[in-house]
């Protein structure tokens, strides 16, 4: 079934793209991450124009995002002042990542700079990752007890000036911290296409020391804002938003997370970690092939301007 | 009065033909399609150009002419880069920019390129991909611009958007021609012209030139209209239908994470 892409301009067979939003929709029903880091690079793979990718892909994640934080909501998870502070930071990231964006466009970088970042991040996300499933496998295995770690934010965090009080996050701190890793997210979202959530949910609870309970649905509801915030900046200044491939993507992804959801009910944790830690190294490798193989095509083409 | 004028302008062009010695062949050419739609399903498509050579007096001669039907899109200004090595990773290096690039250029002809005419006929005629005028910007030196002008070519042609299609035109009884030209899904939008030549002895006998266009229709035109020219509206939009259809979906599954 193909369909043709109005703003990609091309023609996509429609369940590929279905089915890609279903795989990272499972993936993201079963780990509790929104998937971002996972579609822009598989759409990137399938032939989408980068730029339209990474625009379409934070496009969908504010879609994808509703459910979850709607869910966090009633049950009163979602610290407002602190997801406030987060989203005013993700706004300016934004902002900035957009100048950034437009600039390794027109210098015809983009592409390389997206894939470059990717790799960066995918490969240290992975083996940060893989370590912990490995670890946690393996205490388990030895009948020991997984060490928790404590939850206090960093001394530098602590020394920053007007502390506020988020009474929902239990926290006493400079909404500074908050504000930067907010701006340093929205940065990524722009440029890369995630929710962010991947970064946000531990720099909350490791850098920020936010109580466990407020973390994944405050995450969820700044991701819902500064992901609407980036559509906005890209539909505005680089017209590379593809509504189609958006909402494609969303209605695979809704039905994907369903059966992640109930997948990973049946799946012990860790293993469901372990598999995880290895897709996300597995996309960082292929990434990391297309940079550094030498090309078929030695050429590329930019149009316009 | 009008019948005098008209007989007298017929007698010195008959005059004109006895002096000249033959009345020019005219070519009649007809498009299967003035407008090509792009919609939802469009996968490419397919134009016929067709139509009849016509002789003076009707006369066939023993070894017909040859044809070169050439599709041309909208000229725009591309920027070829060159991937080099920069620490183990290909970056986009130095580029070339050129000022005209048909979007789309495919020629069908009879014969190959270089049996119907010399070089220079091609190339004032633009008859084959090696004979467009892509406007190189001044700058680099010839070698480097005709590398960069092959990459360019290469990359249109494996994506099907330039194409040279010898044995392309039928002629039947030496009379009527005909040629398929295949569009790509990735077809640019805009103007097209269809040139069709006649080509005989070397030299270019007659030619006529058709346009049609190529545009999106329906809901796709809908869509990439709002985004160009209404781009907050659109972003607003696309916020919105995520919000719906993500809110649904929580409606619709009530889930619990």
């Amino acid at each position: 079934m193909d369909i043709y892409l109005p703003i990609a301009e091309m023609s996509v067979n429609a369940l590929v793209i279905l089915v890609l939003g279903g795989v990272v929709g499972f993936l993201s029903g079963m780990f509790g991450v929104g998937g971002g880091f996972l579609t822009t690079p598989l759409l990137i793979f399938y032939g989408i124009p980068p730029a339209v990718a990474v625009a379409s892909s934070a496009t969908q994640i504010t879609g994808a995002s509703v459910s979850g934080a709607l869910a966090y909501w009633e049950r009163g998870q979602v610290d407002v002042k602190m997801g406030g502070v987060l989203v005013a930071g993700g706004v300016v990231g934004a902002g900035f990542g957009q100048v950034i964006f437009r600039l390794l466009q027109d210098f015809g970088q983009i592409d390389v700079v997206i894939s470059l970042i990717y790799v960066l991040f995918l490969s240290v996300i992975g083996t940060l990752m893989l370590r912990d499933a490995l670890a946690a496998l393996l205490a388990r295995r030895a009948g020991r007890l997984v060490p928790t770690r404590r939850m206090r934010h960093l001394p530098w965090v602590a020394a920053l000036p007007w502390p506020m009080r988020f009474p929902r996050s239990g926290l006493y701190i400079s909404p500074l911290a908050p504000l930067a890793l907010g701006a340093a997210v929205g940065v990524l979202t722009v440029i890369m296409g995630i929710g962010g959530g991947f970064i946000m949910v531990p720099a909350m609870v490791y850098v920020l020391g936010m109580r466990a309970q407020a973390v994944v649905g405050t995450s969820l509801f700044q991701i819902i804002f500064v992901t609407a915030t980036t559509t906005l900046l890209h539909a505005t200044a680089s017209q590379t938003v593809d509504i189609v491939l958006a909402l494609l993507l969303l209605v695979g992804g809704v039905t994907g997370a369903q059966v992640g959801v109930r997948a990973a009910q049946k799946l012990s944790p860790d293993r469901l970690r372990l598999v995880l830690a290895l897709i996300v190294l597995g996309v960082a490798v292929r990434l990391f092939i297309g940079l550094t193989w030498t090309p078929a095509e030695p050429f590329a083409l930019f149009g316009g301007q | 009065m009008m019948a005098r004028v008209i007989g007298r302008a017929g007698l010195l062009a008959m005059a004109w033909l006895a002096l000249v010695g033959a009345a020019p062949i005219r070519l009649i050419t007809q498009l299967s399609q003035a407008r090509i739609d792009i919609n939802t399903s469009f996968r490419g498509a397919e134009l016929l150009v067709f139509g009849a050579i016509q002789y003076p007096r009707g006369a066939v001669p023993d070894a017909p002419p040859d044809i070169a039907v050439v599709v041309r899109g909208p000229a725009a200004p591309v920027t070829v880069r060159q991937k080099t090595r920069v620490a183990g990773i290909w970056v986009n290096a130095r580029g070339v920019r050129f000022e005209s690039v048909p979007g789309f250029y495919a020629v069908a002809s009879t014969r190959p390129i270089d049996a119907l005419a010399d070089d220079r006929i091609t190339a004032i005629y633009e008859i084959g991909i090696r004979n467009l005028q892509l406007s190189p910007a001044s700058g680099a030196d010839e070698a480097t611009t005709r590398a960069f002008e092959a990459g360019l070519v290469s990359i249109r042609e494996r994506a099907g958007l330039f194409a040279e299609r010898p044995g392309g035109v039928a002629v039947t009884r030496g009379v009527l021609y005909s040629a398929r030209i295949a569009l790509p899904a990735a077809v640019p939008v805009g103007d097209y012209t269809a040139e069709i030549h006649l080509v005989g002895k070397g030299r270019v006998l007659a030619s006529t030139s058709t346009g049609f266009a190529i545009g999106k229709s329906g809901f796709e035109r809908w869509v990439y209209v709002m985004a160009q020219q209404h781009s907050l509206a659109y972003g607003l939009a696309a916020v919105a239908a995520a919000l719906l259809a993500g809110g649904m979906a929580a409606l619709v599954t009530r889930r619990r994470w």
